[in-house]
Order: C-alpha cells, then sequence, then structure tokens
C-alpha cells in the first residue's frame, strides 16, 4: 500500500471535468507520472500526478472535498 | 552567484516591499503580501529588510545555490530540508555551494519568505524587484520563476546561523482567523439587518483568493436599501459610479461573496466598498489557506491606529532581537 498525498490546499477533484469518467478507477494500473486527480487553488487547477507505480485501490477524499496540503488523495497497491 | 531554480512551485514569485506611488495610475504597489515575513527574513541573513526575495504559495520550490551563501524561511510553515535534511523555519541556514533546498507539505498558513544573503538582484521596474505578472512588472522578465532560471543575489557576507526570531514575535492567523475592519463610505448602501449579519457570520475562504484579492463565502447574502440608480451605476444595488480602491477594502459584488482587495489589486472600479480590512491585519490574509474560517471584526479608527503601532513595535522588537 502506498499512499498519494495532496501536493498543495485546495478542492480536490476526481475528474478532468463534470461530464468525464474519474482519472483512475479500482484494479487500475498507474504507471509514474500518471494523473489521478485534480487540486484547485486560486483559480488553478493542479494535476496531482503518482509518483510510484502500482495498482489503483480508491481514492481517500471525496471528489470536491476541500482537502489540505499532504492530506492522502488515494490508495495504491505495490 | 545564482539561485538556480529546479522547481518553481505553485507561483513562486520575486517580491520586495513594493512600488508605492503608481496606484493612481493603476499600478499596483504590490510587494510582499506577508510583509512582516519578509522584512524578518532579510533580518534574519543581514540585509536591508525592502530586499527581495522569494515568495511561495502553498507549495515551496526547489533551488540549488552555486555559493556559500545565508538563508532565512519565514511566513508559513513549510517544512525546510537542505539536501533532504530537515532545518528550522525563521532561523537563519548557512547553506554551502552545490546545496540543494526544498520543502516539505504546507504545515500552516499560507505564504513561505525565502531570503538569501545579498538579496536577489534582478533588474527593478519603477523602483521595485516585486512581481506583477499582469503588468510584466519586476521578477524574472515580468513573470514568476520557472524551473531553469539562474536569478542573480547580490554579494554579502554570510551571517552567523542559527539566529532566530523568537516564536511570540511571529505573526500568522488564528482559527476562525480574525479580520479586524473600519466601515467605510458605502456602509451606508447595506440595510442595518445586513450590515449586522456581515459582521456575524462565519466566511470562509474561497478558492478564488490570490494576490490580487481574497474571495470569501458561506455567510448570509447582504441587502441593499432600496434606491434611485445614480447616473452611470447600472440596476444591480451592489454597484456604484466607479470610485477609487483601496488596499484591503471590502467589495461584494452582487451583495453574495466578500472580496477583500490586496497587493495587485486593481486601483478603482464600480462595485461598492462596505469597508477595509486595517492595515495591521492584511499580512494575515497573505497567510490564510482556502477554506480557512473568518470572522471579520468591526473596529473604529482609534483601534486601527492602535493595532498599527503595535505591528510596528513587533517588528522593532524583532529588529533588537537580531540587531
Amino acid at each position: 500500500m502506498a499512499d498519494i498525498q495532496s501536493p498543495l490546499p485546495g478542492t480536490f477533484y476526481h475528474r478532468p471535468s463534470p461530464e468525464d469518467d474519474p482519472y483512475k478507477s479500482n484494479g487500475d494500473a498507474v504507471a509514474v507520472g500518471d494523473v489521478i486527480g485534480l487540486v484547485e487553488v486560486m483559480k488553478t487547477f493542479i494535476e496531482v500526478k503518482s509518483e510510484i507505480a502500482g495498482t489503483f485501490s480508491g481514492y481517500a477524499a471525496d471528489n470536491e472535498a476541500p482537502v489540505t496540503a499532504g492530506q492522502v488523495l488515494a490508495t495504491l497497491d505495490d | 552567484m545564482t539561485l538556480k531554480i529546479v522547481k518553481s512551485g505553485l507561483a513562486t514569485t520575486i517580491q520586495d516591499l513594493g512600488r508605492p506611488g503608481y496606484f493612481h495610475l493603476g499600478i499596483p504597489e504590490g510587494g510582499a503580501m506577508d510583509r512582516l515575513a519578509l522584512r524578518a527574513a532579510n533580518m534574519l541573513v543581514g540585509n536591508p529588510e525592502d530586499a527581495a526575495g522569494l515568495e511561495a504559495v502553498f507549495m515551496g520550490p526547489e533551488i540549488e545555490f552555486t555559493r556559500d551563501a545565508s538563508i532565512a524561511i519565514t511566513g508559513a510553515e513549510l517544512p525546510v530540508m537542505i539536501d533532504g535534511e530537515p532545518r528550522e523555519t525563521w532561523t537563519s541556514i548557512t547553506v554551502k555551494a552545490g546545496q540543494v533546498l526544498s520543502f516539505g507539505f504546507l504545515q500552516a498558513g499560507a505564504r513561505a519568505y525565502i531570503a538569501v544573503s545579498g538579496g536577489i538582484a534582478t533588474e527593478p521596474d519603477l523602483g521595485s524587484r516585486s512581481t506583477y505578472p499582469i503588468g510584466a512588472l519586476g521578477g524574472v522578465g515580468g513573470r514568476a520563476v520557472q524551473p531553469g532560471d539562474e536569478l542573480p543575489v547580490g554579494d554579502a557576507p554570510l551571517v552567523a546561523e542559527g539566529r532566530s526570531v523568537p516564536p511570540a514575535l511571529r505573526r500568522g492567523p488564528g482559527n476562525p482567523a480574525e479580520l479586524r475592519v473600519l466601515t467605510g463610505l458605502y456602509w451606508y448602501r447595506l440595510t442595518e439587518d445586513a450590515g449586522r449579519r456581515f459582521f456575524e457570520d462565519t466566511w470562509t475562504v474561497a478558492a478564488e483568493a490570490d494576490r490580487m484579492g481574497y474571495r470569501f463565502k458561506g455567510g448570509r447574502p447582504l441587502d441593499f436599501v432600496d434606491r434611485e440608480p445614480p447616473f452611470g451605476a447600472g440596476a444591480d444595488p451592489s454597484n456604484i459610479v466607479d470610485g477609487c480602491y483601496s488596499y484591503g477594502s471590502i467589495q461584494v459584488p452582487g451583495g453574495t461573496e466578500p472580496i477583500v482587495l490586496h497587493r495587485d489589486a486593481v486601483s478603482g472600479g464600480g462595485y461598492f466598498t462596505l469597508g477595509a480590512v486595517i492595515s495591521a491585519d492584511m499580512d494575515l490574509i497573505g497567510q490564510l489557506q482556502p477554506n480557512t474560517q473568518v470572522k471579520f471584526v468591526n473596529v473604529d479608527m482609534e483601534t486601527a491606529l492602535a493595532a498599527r503601532a503595535e505591528r510596528k513595535a513587533t517588528i522593532a522588537k524583532i529588529r533588537q532581537e537580531l540587531g
């Protein structure tokens, strides 16, 4: 198990836009550099990228939830 | 000597104490949003208090030093690392040529200030190195720093390592943060009930919060006194015939979400302003994260001036401690 943490405070989104599917679903392969979500702050959307490879095992923060820097956003299985 | 920007963070900008004197032309004063923190960082490394440093918001940059230097990081609690080893904030640090400064996850506050002995020596515009991206003034050719930039730094002797600002003199917002407000020229536009609610309600920092202004949400909408719209103001009750804005002034477009104007704000426009956050509390706004709770507190001029004197005294005490 490994955690993907938010690099900064803001609002977390699972999807690139409201009409799109979430970036990742349970069981998806995650490569280093894959985008797993967006954090919005100061009218800017920042892509949250995985720094490790693994299998996606779920979002730990809700879509559109306020998040703090360092908060776990998603988890991966090795 | 240069600072090599390895990673730039979110919006890391060169800031000093700004370029006063041009607001009447629409060019904002700019400069550090938490001026006390920038002054303290400069004092820690032996710089003039108005020397240029870096303002990093929410995320730190990664910086390599090409020469030995004294540095200090103040403002937000953003864990400091030199070559991966944790170091103290609000304290002078000696770095060796080739060492790399990086940061952990933000723990408190919003903006960290990085001062380096000698100060950043980019070309000033209108008397200041402060970055104003919209006007392409200051900074690195008018913009925020980017990976690959090499920022020139002035020559200066190193200072003793471990000089530190006592915790009691480090100022940050509480939770909920309290921002003191003087009501202003257009206060009469609000109904008595709406005016009372503005100060009663707890507001939350919205995502739209940057160097130009901080937006707040979550309080009850404000009602306006009925009127015949003056010529040129338009039908919306929150509109006025254009007027001047001050730093800290609070506009409430449509009566729903207050916006406090900050260092890079526009100098005028057509929204009524219900008052202004007092100068002593403007630094605190620079340290608010999104989703932080805020109460606006109604004060009079006497209280505002006393708070201004108190803030000045705090800066004088830091100067004395590090002198």
